[in-house]
């Protein structure tokens, strides 16, 4: 996917724009449900849309060929930010964007936390969190196996790096040299019950990546440009190293909604009616710009 | 069944090794995830052999599992061997969100199921990986009852697509099947020897026990159905419901809880079909201790010398 260095003008205004779309299905799908999780939903739709956009190679050849195997992966774990991964799936036309509406209903395939097995584009289950980053690291080592390029993209909470299992995925990736393994990192500073660091702080989370033999970068998560670049230089970094890249995103959870940003109410509650019309108005005058 | 004098005493530890090793010749498929116990697990003889096909995660259970999904997406057959006690205790959750609920083919093998882990004491011991694993929808729950049958359960394993639990036991076993004409059905339990006034019911380690305590019921003229069931899950009810309209009376004996495991299962099955006098025998809702496997088989009441009494009451109730 990385025929060029940076983006354009016009492939950075383009990505603003399915963010933005992303960021309303988000708010709708959420309200409609009268449930979900908004906040690290928000914190996630840039990278996500950067990452299905401009560096996955995926969506044409896997909605044709359901078990294409030179897919790249991306494995959601902190699943709550589901509705935005099914936004983006839904805007990559890995399914009709008409059924984001039975986000969280009964019978959707739009389970509340990804459910593998029905929606194309969901690699695994996950919402227990902590677990994606195993998973990940079992593709990576299953597709080393059988010869294959493909990256496996894993995506994390800053809050969800608290569970131990992360870090017994961390040793094994860099123990099994996992350089098709890229983990984005949503540091949006919040969890549930409040700030990251006066609940369990995470402390230099780049220090300790490399500490443990990783190759490590921070960047802004909303800005198109360095996620891209960003990406680009982790393959590179990889292959150099011969390790797994960790991108470390700072990140607004509920971003792009005002009231909503920042917030840590807001990570897993519906916006009411006149809330979500709000919400919306500000991202529509996003949108039109 | 083999004859009693040609009965010979092996590790299923081994057996499961070994077999590994001789499936993954054939499957190129299937790989192997330890935990830092390949040489208790004898994953160690499938490493040996296949070092690019298997992965030690570790003192790591959780992310073994993790990798095992993973891996089993991209078409692998993992199988993840670790003790019980840590398979079905410590990564549970990885075990019913990361593998069951996907329905993800994965492998686990449990090791050292049972009191009869010994001298390492109760935090070794697993006493409820059955009932844990019994419960997660999609599960296959497999334990098998000597080399033969350890070796049929792996195979069955890796043609069975769906997630499978295996408890294997530490300690060595009697050869109780022929491996020319052992056969293993999916979801089917086996009646190995007929009688008239009870039904025994076991798996594992205990099944020897078994038959053990039908022979001193029988120098009492007391005859004995021996139900084995390989699989607890999925539960065969139509072997049990014959045996039991017949018998009326139930013995289950398993080196496991009393509560959640086989005797449950077999408790589920008769109360819902067939209400039927039942005595489950395992250890009753406690803690091991470190002991020799054979002294905690008799503190804990496992061997048919201490049930052959419980089963002579059962059977004398009206």
């Amino acid at each position: 996917m990385f025929n060029h260095d940076k983006l354009s003008k016009s492939e950075i205004k383009e990505l603003g724009l399915i963010a933005t779309m992303v960021r309303m299905h988000v708010i709708n799908m959420i309200a409609n449900a009268k449930s979900g999780h908004p906040g690290g939903s928000l914190s996630a739709v840039d990278i996500l849309v950067t990452l299905y956009g401009k560096c996955m190679r995926h969506y044409k050849e896997w909605s044709e060929h359901p078990e294409f195997e030179d897919r790249d992966r991306f494995v959601l774990s902190k699943g709550h930010a589901s509705a935005a991964l099914y936004a983006v799936l839904a805007e990559f036309e890995y399914f009709p964007v008409e059924e984001l509406m039975t986000f969280r209903k009964l019978g959707t395939r739009l389970q509340g936390h990804p459910s593998y097995g029905y929606l194309p584009g969901v690699e695994v289950s996950s919402g227990s969190l902590g677990q994606g980053l195993s998973m990940a690291c079992g593709m990576a080592l299953g597709l080393k196996l059988d010869k294959k390029d493909s990256y496996v993209y894993c995506y994390c909470g800053d809050g969800e790096m608290q569970e131990g299992q992360i870090w017994e995925a961390i040793m094994g990736a860099s123990q099994h040299k996992l350089d098709n393994l890229i983990l984005f990192v949503d540091r949006n500073n919040l969890q549930i019950d409040g700030q990251v660091d006066s609940i369990k702080s995470l402390g230099d989370l780049k220090a300790k990546f490399e500490a443990f033999d990783w190759a490590a970068m921070e960047i802004d998560g909303h800005k198109y440009q360095e996620i891209f670049q960003a990406v680009s230089k982790a393959h590179k970094l990889g292959k150099k190293h011969k390790c797994p890249v960790a991108i470390i995103c700072d990140t607004v959870k509920g971003k792009g909604v005002s009231f909503m940003e920042n917030n840590p109410d807001w990570h897993g509650k519906a916006p009411k009616e006149e809330e979500t019309e709000r919400a919306l108005q500000e991202l529509r005058g996003d949108y039109n710009g | 069944m083999v004859n009693e004098s040609d009965i010979k005493i092996k590790s299923t530890r081994e057996a499961f090794g070994k077999a590994l090793v001789e499936f993954g010749r054939e499957n190129q498929n299937i790989v192997a995830i330890d935990a830092d116990l390949s040489c208790s697990t004898q994953t160690k003889l499938f490493a040996k052999e296949f070092p690019e096909r298997f992965f030690n995660a570790g003192i790591a259970e959780q992310d073994a599992m993790g990798v095992a999904a993973g891996l089993s997406t991209c078409g692998k057959i993992p199988f993840v061997a670790t003790f019980s006690v840590f398979a079905a205790g410590r990564a549970w959750d990885q075990i019913r969100n990361g593998i069951c609920y996907p329905n993800f083919n994965v492998k686990i093998v449990g090791t050292h199921g049972g009191i009869t882990v010994g001298e390492d004491g109760a935090t070794h011991q697993a006493l409820e990986d059955v009932a844990l694993m019994r419960t997660i929808p999609n599960m296959t729950v497999l334990v098998p009852s000597d080399e033969v049958e350890v070796r049929a359960a792996v195979k069955f394993a890796i043609e069975h697509n769906g997630p499978v639990y295996i408890r294997i036991s530490r300690t060595s076993l009697p050869t109780l099947f022929n491996p020319e004409n052992y056969h293993l059905e999916y979801g089917r339990a086996q009646l190995l020897n007929t009688g008239w006034n009870i039904t025994l019911v076991s798996n594992g380690e205990t099944l020897i026990e078994a038959f053990k305590c039908a022979e001193l019921l029988k120098n009492k003229g007391i005859t004995a159905d021996i139900i084995n069931y390989p699989f607890v899950k999925p539960f065969d009810k139509d072997i049990l419901l014959k045996s039991a309209v017949k018998t009326k009376k139930v013995m289950v004996i398993e080196n496991h809880s009393v509560i959640g495991g086989l005797g449950s299962a077999v408790c589920e099955c008769l109360s819902e079909n067939m209400p039927t006098w039942v005595k489950r025998i395992g250890t009753n809702d406690v803690f091991g201790q470190s002991g020799q496997s054979s002294e905690l088989m008799s503190k804990y009441g496992l061997v048919a010398e201490e049930f052959v009494s419980e089963a002579l009451k059962l059977i004398e109730i009206k």
